[in-house]
This record gives structure tokens, C-alpha cells and sequence, in this order.
């Protein structure tokens, strides 16, 4: 069995080689990307009031997709078409009109260009898109979209099918659109720290649990419809309990436990804890089906366990005399887990078999290293680091686990945690105090297009899911 | 003749007696009855003489009531204390005890709380005059009361622990105990068994924390480790262990929020709070 495993870790590992051969970094240099004109788009009737956040949605969603290149609109040309007839080849030279070469050529040098208008037609908006490789030679090779888009005719409607072409056109270039996504954290504006969602730009922020208590740690199962989280249950009849006529009265709270509930009810769903002074919360592995875990169920120091989704089933992955925490799945072979491990002294990065064999140091053993995340390739970890900076002073990492090279993303701009891997996987949501709380941001994987998500109360401890809520 | 061999027959079988005295016996209560049968023939008795007659009392001189005793006991109490009177009277038809306690009979007893030394007297009256006897009841005044205890009320069990108990503080990083932790938690122990031992329903949470430079969760684990080092030091120290639980808050509730040695000091460290 011990064998089995052994060598399908080697042969997913090879893969792993050859795959980080191919894509040395899930970072998009900026030379290799395509470049796309998006002019705004013009509405008639109603419409037109909402052409503001059309074009902004539009705009940013492409730009922020890290895929694109955005032409800079002060270089394209004067006229806009607004459907593919507007193209008049030219005639011996003779210019007829608009012409794709009036955007493949200076100065707007684009590659793509995404236009069309939009309409009420039936009390809805409609949204005629298209998107043309400017530099095929007419307008029928050149389209690669040509689509109608209906939407609500509202605010909401114009984002909605502003998204939808956005999503379309990312889908040409490879990327994952991150419509849809939802980023789970931990927010304390409630007064207690509970876990929010909210939209991958920050919109429909959430409050998803209402313990009144500490709520932490979230993790989102791969199908996207479960979540783990750890919480320190508020005992009973303790609201009054030990009042105390000098000291602050506080409820009395539990050890932290694990909780899962179901993000399609938002109910929870059993979870036998172990008996134990803490049990916290890690990472589903890919098959949703089962947890990773780090608790002191062995009397001890906290080791790293295996458990089913209802907590059964406990394999205890590590055996030391140090602190285990922190175990993430490799989330494409589910065989290799990183984690972070006192052993060697300061926290660092390991990685070892779901079996607890084969363990390596995958940072140095500078600083604190700590945060592992996997990037959806299963090739890269981002994680934070205080290499380089005082105790505490972390920064954004991303590591090539083949290789070990890292590329550090922030640079001393506050104290960066927690980063988490878009779907898209070149997409990172962290934390990251820069004023006098810690708020959430997203960034490029080469750590530009930096947006700030949250500004209420203190947020923390980002994962983003697939889930669509 | 005939009746006495007759009855000197019958005499035989008389199971009483010896047969010759009973013979005896019913030959002279026989000649009896013959005389008397013949005394109808003798004077009649003189009638007998009239009583003597009783010698006739002088009409009686009613004698004076006389109050036999009447004491109290004890003869001296304490404000509030009670006192007994008794007393005993021959002669009297109207007996009373002043200060409020009214009628009595000739002999009885009752108590008495007089507020301050008081004279009780006894007044028998009768057709022959009248008698009264006093006693004294001492009441010794009352002693000052004892000067209030030095202490401030009594401290529940959770003020106390809040009050006195010692934080030990760790290193960074580190879930030893130090020199100075050690000293925290030796004066902690004594004060636990004195609480546990006045409140047997009492318990501690040993509670870890750390500053806020490590990442969460190893800061989680961490305080687990730091709550637990100090409370296995309380146990060694005869702290009973079942009294004692543990939670780690990590870095979620520190005491200090500066970015400074001083602050991240202060949350590094184990603290006992009041348990369940």
C-alpha cells in the first residue's frame, strides 16, 4: 500500500516537473500580453443612465483579469464602430471609413478590440458584443465573439451583462474569469469576528456566521459547497457567570472547535471534535470529502491529522514535539501537503506526503515562513514571510515548490498575511495592515493591480472560492 | 337432746377445723342462743349519752399572708438575657409581680428580659393583710462590640483570583516557563489551593496567549503550549488538576495593542480567569 502510494506521488511528481518546465511562474510577464482596446460602449433610451458603471465594469473586469494588456484610450482613434457593418474595407488605398487597421496599427497598436452598444428592447437592456482580432485581414475572420447579452434594465442588469462579455472575452485568452467568485474572511465590524463573504471586487459584503464569539480560520471545499472554520463556542449560562465586581466581565468561552456548515443551506452539518484543548481547522482535501486538521487530541503539542467530513476517521499525519499547523493539500495530486512546522525553531515551510513521509524544509530558515497556499496549479505556494524584516513584518511570497525559487510580491508596504489563489490562479487575495487595521486586498500574482476589498472593522484571513453565492 | 347429736352429727363431715374445738365452738354459740332467747325478760339499756359536743372555734382570726420566698436566677444578666422568678405564698388571695407582669398565683416562676437593672417586687394581699418582697435584677451593661475585621468584605472567589493572581510571562516564541514565570505561578499555586479549598465548587482556566507578530494559527498552538506549561507547573506545586482547564486564545485577545517590546511583553503570557 506504502509502495503504491510512493510511486504514484512520483509519477504526479514528474508530472508536477514537467508541467513548472512549461510555466515557470503562474506571473504573465507584461511583454507577452495581448493588448485590447475596449472604447466605451453607447447606450440609446433608458439605457444611456447606466452606461457609466457598464463601461467601468467592463473595463475593469478585463483589466483586473491580469491577462490583458488595456490600450490606453487617449491612443485610440477618433471614430468608434458600433457593430461589424461600420467597417468599410479600404479601396485602393483610399481610406472608405473605419477600418480594423485604424486599431492595429499606431498609435493604438492593438491586438483585440471588444465593441458594441447597447438597447432597451423589451423593457431589458440588451448588450450587442463583439470582439475582433484587429489585425485579420476583414471583419469575418476577424470576429471571435458576436454575442447578445440581456440583462435587468437597472444598475444591477448593466454590471450583470458587463461581467457576462467580460467573462466571454477572458475565456478567449485562457483565463478564468473570477465573476461569480466569492471571497470568504473573517470580519470583526459586527464587534465579534464572524466569517463575511463578499464578491471577488469587494461588492455584496455578508455576514455568514453568527456565533458571538471568535470565528476564525475559514476554508472553502474545492466543490465549493462546504465551508470549515474554528470557533470558540460560547458556553451555556456563562453570559452572567463570574461577575465580578473589579475585573472586565467577559463570557466564558469554549476551546476552539470545528465547524462546518454547508454553503448551500448555510446550516450546520456535524462535526465530532476531538476531545482535546484545541482543534482548528485547516484545508478540505480535493475530493471535498475530507479534512486537514491540526489539533492537541494527542495530549500534546499540535500535530496535523486527517479527518472524514463528520471529524471520524482521525490519521494522525505528523509525530513530533513541535508545532504542526497549518496543513494545505496540493490541491491537484491531494498526495503532497505543505505546511508550517516549529521544529527547526522559527515557524518555516515543509512539505510532505499525505502519509507523513517525505518531509523537507521548503523555506530557508530565515525569519518566520508561514500562510502556505496553493495556487490551483499545484505548482506554486504563495505564503508570507518575515525574511528580510523584523519579527512580524511579513511579506507576500510565491515559490515554485520544484524549484524553490521565490518571488517576493509586497515589500514592506504594512504586514501582509494570508494569501489565497484566485481560481484563476493568477489572482491573490491577502490581509494586509497598512493603516491601524487590517484590510483586504487582492493583487496580480506579480504584485501589481493592487485593490483594497474591505474598509470596516479589522478583516483578515481571505480564501477564495469557486463558490458562486 | 335430739338437736344437739344432731347437730353434733353434722359436725363430722365439717371439713374446717379441728372436728373437737368446732364442736366446742357450736355447743357454746348453742347456749347462747338459749340465753338470749330467754334476755326478753331484761331491762332495756339506758340510752347512750349524746356526743360530746366539738368545742366551738372562736370565729378565726384570718391569718396575714406571708410571701415564703421569691427569688430571681440568675440575680444577674446580660442586656436580652432572661431572668427566672419564682416565688412561694401561703395566706394571700390577690398576688401580683409589678413592671408589667401582672397576677400571679402562690407559687409559680417567670422570666424576665429587663433592658436594664430593675427591681421586681411581690405583693401578696390577703383577708389578713398583705406582704411584699423585692429583688433586684442586675443587668451588667454590654461589653463594646470587637472592632471590625480588618478586611474589606468577603471576595468571592473570582475577585479574588482576578485581584490576586499572577500573570507568568514567556519569551518570544518560547512556551517555557522563566525564572520570573516561575515565581508567578509558585504564588498562584498557594493562592489556588486557598480558593479551591474555600470554594469546593471553584475552577481556573489557565488561559495562553501571544503577541500579535506570529501568524494565527501557530500563535494558536503556541498559547496552547504556553497555557499548558504553566498549568503543569501549577500541578507539580499540588494544584489539583481537575480544577484546572486550559484554552489557548492566541493572539485573538491581547491585553495591550501597542507595536511596542513593552506591549508585546504584556501578551506573552499565561492568565488564570474564573472558570464554569
Amino acid at each position: 500500500m506504502k509502495r503504491t502510494i510512493l510511486l504514484i506521488s512520483i509519477a504526479l511528481g514528474s508530472g508536477a516537473l514537467a508541467g513548472a518546465q512549461q510555466i515557470s511562474a503562474p506571473v504573465v510577464k507584461n511583454g507577452e500580453k495581448p493588448s485590447i482596446a475596449v472604447p466605451d460602449f453607447r447606450g440609446s433610451g433608458d439605457v444611456q443612465n447606466f452606461m457609466g458603471v457598464f463601461n467601468t465594469t467592463l473595463f475593469n473586469d478585463l483589466s483586473g483579469s491580469g491577462q490583458l494588456k488595456m490600450i490606453a484610450k487617449t491612443l485610440y482613434p477618433v471614430q468608434v464602430p458600433q457593430q461589424p457593418s461600420d467597417f468599410h474595407p479600404p479601396v485602393n488605398g483610399q481610406s472608405q471609413g473605419l477600418w480594423l487597421a485604424d486599431w492595429s496599427g499606431p498609435p493604438a497598436n492593438a491586438n483585440y478590440l471588444a465593441f458594441g452598444y447597447t438597447a432597451v428592447q423589451n423593457n431589458q437592456i440588451v448588450l450587442y458584443g463583439w470582439l475582433f482580432d484587429v489585425r485579420q485581414a476583414n471583419p469575418g475572420s476577424a470576429q471571435l465573439i458576436g454575442k447578445v447579452y440581456l440583462g435587468s434594465l437597472d444598475e444591477a442588469g448593466a454590471r450583470k451583462v458587463a461581467q457576462q462579455f467580460a467573462a466571454d472575452i477572458l475565456k478567449q485568452f485562457g483565463a478564468t474569469s473570477l465573476i461569480g467568485t466569492r471571497i470568504y474572511f473573517v470580519s470583526d465590524r459586527s464587534g465579534k469576528k464572524e466569517i463575511w463573504s463578499m464578491n471577488y471586487d469587494g461588492s455584496d459584503q455578508k455576514q455568514f456566521t453568527n456565533y458571538r464569539s471568535i470565528t476564525t480560520f475559514p476554508s472553502i471545499s474545492p466543490d465549493g459547497t462546504k465551508i470549515a472554520f474554528t470557533t470558540y463556542p460560547v458556553l451555556p449560562s456563562s453570559r452572567n457567570a463570574n461577575a465580578s465586581q473589579f475585573g472586565k466581565q467577559t463570557e466564558n468561552l469554549g476551546q476552539p472547535q470545528i465547524y462546518v456548515h454547508s454553503l448551500e443551506t448555510g446550516r450546520k452539518l456535524v462535526y465530532y471534535n476531538q476531545q482535546a484543548s484545541m482543534n482548528a481547522a485547516s484545508d478540505f482535501l480535493p475530493d471535498s470529502r475530507h479534512l486537514l486538521i491540526f489539533s492537541t487530541a494527542n495530549g500534546g503539542f499540535s500535530q496535523i491529522y486527517e479527518t472524514d467530513l463528520d471529524g471520524a476517521d482521525l490519521h494522525r499525519i505528523t509525530h513530533t514535539g513541535s508545532l504542526e499547523v497549518e496543513p494545505k493539500a496540493n490541491p491537484r495530486t491531494g498526495m503532497d501537503v505543505a505546511f508550517v512546522s516549529g521544529r527547526g525553531g522559527t515557524p518555516q515551510i515543509y512539505r510532505m506526503n499525505i502519509d507523513g513521509t517525505d518531509v523537507s524544509r521548503l523555506t530557508t530558515g530565515e525569519g518566520d515562513a508561514v500562510n502556505p497556499a496553493w495556487n490551483p496549479d499545484g505548482q506554486h505556494i504563495a505564503f508570507a514571510w518575515t525574511r528580510g524584516f523584523e519579527p512580524g513584518n511579513f511579506n507576500i511570497f510565491v515559490m515554485d515548490v520544484a524549484s524553490r525559487d521565490v518571488v517576493q510580491l509586497t515589500h514592506g508596504a504594512g504586514r501582509n498575511e494570508n494569501p489565497s489563489w484566485a481560481p484563476d490562479g493568477v489572482h491573490l487575495v491577502f490581509s494586509s495592515k497598512r493603516g491601524r487595521t487590517n484590510q483586504i486586498y487582492t493583487m496580480l500574482a506579480d504584485g501589481t493591480g493592487l485593490q483594497q476589498l474591505t474598509t470596516q472593522g479589522t478583516n483578515e484571513k481571505p480564501v477564495w472560492s469557486k463558490a458562486t453565492q | 337432746m335430739s338437736d344437739s347429736s344432731r347437730l353434733h352429727a353434722s359436725l363430722q363431715p365439717s371439713p374446717a377445723g379441728h372436728p373437737l374445738r368446732a364442736g366446742m365452738l357450736l355447743l357454746l354459740s348453742a347456749l347462747v342462743l338459749f340465753a338470749v332467747g330467754c334476755a326478753k325478760k331484761v331491762p332495756p339499756p339506758p340510752p347512750p349519752p349524746p356526743p360530746a359536743a366539738t368545742p366551738i372555734a372562736p370565729p378565726p382570726q384570718a391569718a396575714a399572708p406571708v410571701i415564703n420566698s421569691f427569688t430571681a436566677e440568675p440575680s444577674t444578666v446580660a442586656a436580652g438575657q432572661s431572668s427566672t422568678l419564682r416565688w412561694s405564698i401561703t395566706g394571700a388571695t390577690d398576688m401580683s409581680i409589678d413592671r408589667g407582669v401582672g397576677a400571679v398565683q402562690s407559687n409559680g416562676m417567670r422570666q424576665v428580659f429587663p433592658r436594664a437593672s430593675t427591681s421586681y417586687t411581690l405583693t401578696a394581699r390577703g383577708p389578713g393583710g398583705m406582704d411584699s418582697r423585692s429583688i433586684t435584677v442586675e443587668v451588667a451593661s454590654a461589653p463594646p462590640p470587637p472592632p471590625p475585621p480588618p478586611s474589606t468584605p468577603r471576595l468571592s472567589s473570582a475577585d479574588l483570583l482576578q485581584q490576586q493572581a499572577q500573570d507568568s510571562f514567556f519569551d518570544l516564541d518560547m512556551s517555557e516557563i522563566r525564572a520570573d514565570g516561575r515565581d508567578a505561578l509558585t504564588h498562584d499555586a498557594a493562592l489556588l489551593k486557598q480558593i479551591f479549598q474555600q470554594d469546593a465548587n471553584f475552577s481556573v482556566v489557565v488561559e495562553g496567549h501571544c503577541d500579535e507578530r506570529g501568524s494565527a494559527e501557530y500563535n494558536l498552538a503556541l498559547g496552547d503550549r504556553r497555557a499548558t506549561a504553566a498549568k503543569d507547573f501549577l500541578v507539580q506545586l499540588g494544584v489539583p488538576a481537575d480544577r484546572l482547564k486550559t484554552i489557548s486564545y492566541g493572539k485573538e485577545r491581547p491585553q495591550c495593542t501597542e507595536a511596542t517590546e513593552d506591549c508585546w511583553q504584556k501578551n506573552r503570557r499565561a492568565h488564570l480567569s474564573p472558570g464554569q
